[in-house]
């Protein structure tokens, strides 16, 4: 039967429009890329969610340990010249 | 030239109409029954792109004839005898690999044929072809890589797979079939040529079946008459689950 050597976990990454991210939007098992992108497209894109789809093995997909957290995002809190906070924007730019 | 008389013209509506409401149907039993999530989705998925395209292609078929009935009483209140859907269509869905051929041929099929209607001069039968030719590319596709992916699979779904494509390999010849009425609506330019469709439809077919590693069905017997009203025994238990609700409940007002 299909089992889950024979079926990988794929994640799912939909861009909305041409020039945007490829957001994460969930996972699903196929037994290969195309039929990763054709499941994808069937599964996350009901609703006009997007016009791009990426497929990525899960396998593949390497993540941050939550343990680390401390030692990689603390040291960054209290680094204030990090921050564009300084300028005065003028009142009629919209998007800086 | 003739014109299309507005029964002439519905007749051809309600053939296109009847093959995807029928396999629609057909398509729907998996719901729930797929061997994985993924193809419940995508089976169900193509069922309502074809609902979708029946919809559309019986309500035409109302509109033209004038008489007060629309899509849901062509769909839910005709008969057996009355409907004039392919043979293909109603075959029973057996196992996966069955439903895939199925699909298979019918998509090969859909594809040109809603190609060659997006040139109709009938307006509303061009919008229905515009819209079905990029649902049948995505099902050819589906339908194509799954046949490759079983006939070049294990020595089960390969097996599997020749069995379902000889089951089904003679029903093909009413998909080109050309009668009196198919003839007059192509030369009144509302309609097509369907015997021209077959040999892309056999291009398709062979090329995907050689990347497949599976052999061309040597079955020989072919049946037709699904159009003409005459299905096999299984097109009457497909409507007695499609239509029981609205005949048992015909005053029914909402749902």
């Amino acid at each position: 039967m299909m089992g889950k050597r024979d079926w990988p976990l794929w994640e799912i990454f939909i861009q909305p429009r041409a020039g945007l991210n490829h957001k994460h939007v969930g996972s699903l098992r196929a037994p290969d890329a195309e039929m990763a992108i054709g499941n994808a497209r069937d599964v996350y894109t009901r609703r006009g969610e997007g016009e791009s789809i990426w497929v990525v093995r899960s396998t593949d997909i390497h993540a941050s340990a939550p343990d680390d957290r401390g030692m990689l995002y603390d040291p960054s809190d209290d680094k204030i010249y990090r921050h564009p906070t300084f300028y005065d924007v003028p009142e009629d730019v919209e998007h800086m | 030239m003739s014109a299309l008389t507005q029964a002439e013209r519905r007749d051809y509506c309600i053939r296109f109409g009847d093959n995807a409401l029928i396999l629609g149907q057909r398509l729907g039993e998996w719901c729930g029954h797929a061997p994985v999530l993924e193809e419940d989705i995508a089976l169900t998925n193509i069922a309502l792109d074809l609902v979708g395209q029946a919809r559309l292609w019986l309500s035409h078929a109302g509109a033209v004839e004038g008489e007060g009935r629309d899509e849901d009483a062509l769909a839910m209140k005709r008969d057996v005898l009355d409907f004039r859907n392919v043979l293909l269509v109603e075959q029973p869905n057996g196992d996966f690999a069955h439903t895939i051929a199925r699909q298979f041929l019918y998509d090969a099929w859909a594809v040109p044929l809603y190609q060659a209607l997006s040139s109709s001069t009938d307006e509303t039968i061009r919008g229905i072809a515009e819209k079905a030719v990029k649902e049948s590319l995505y099902h050819r596709r589906h339908s194509s890589e799954w046949v490759i992916r079983l006939g070049d699979g294990t020595e089960e779904s390969r097996a599997r797979m020749i069995t379902a494509l000889d089951e089904f390999w003679g029903f093909q010849d009413e998909l080109f079939e050309m009668d009196a009425l198919d003839a007059k609506a192509l030369a009144a330019g509302v309609g097509v040529d369907l015997a021209g469709l077959r040999p892309v439809w056999t291009a398709h077919i062979e090329a995907v079946l050689a990347q497949a590693t599976l052999p061309l069905p040597g079955v020989t017997w072919r049946v037709t008459g699904g159009r003409r009203g005459r299905h096999s025994e299984h097109l009457g238990y497909i409507l007695a689950e499609l239509q029981f609700l609205q005949r048992a409940y015909p005053d029914a007002v909402r749902w």
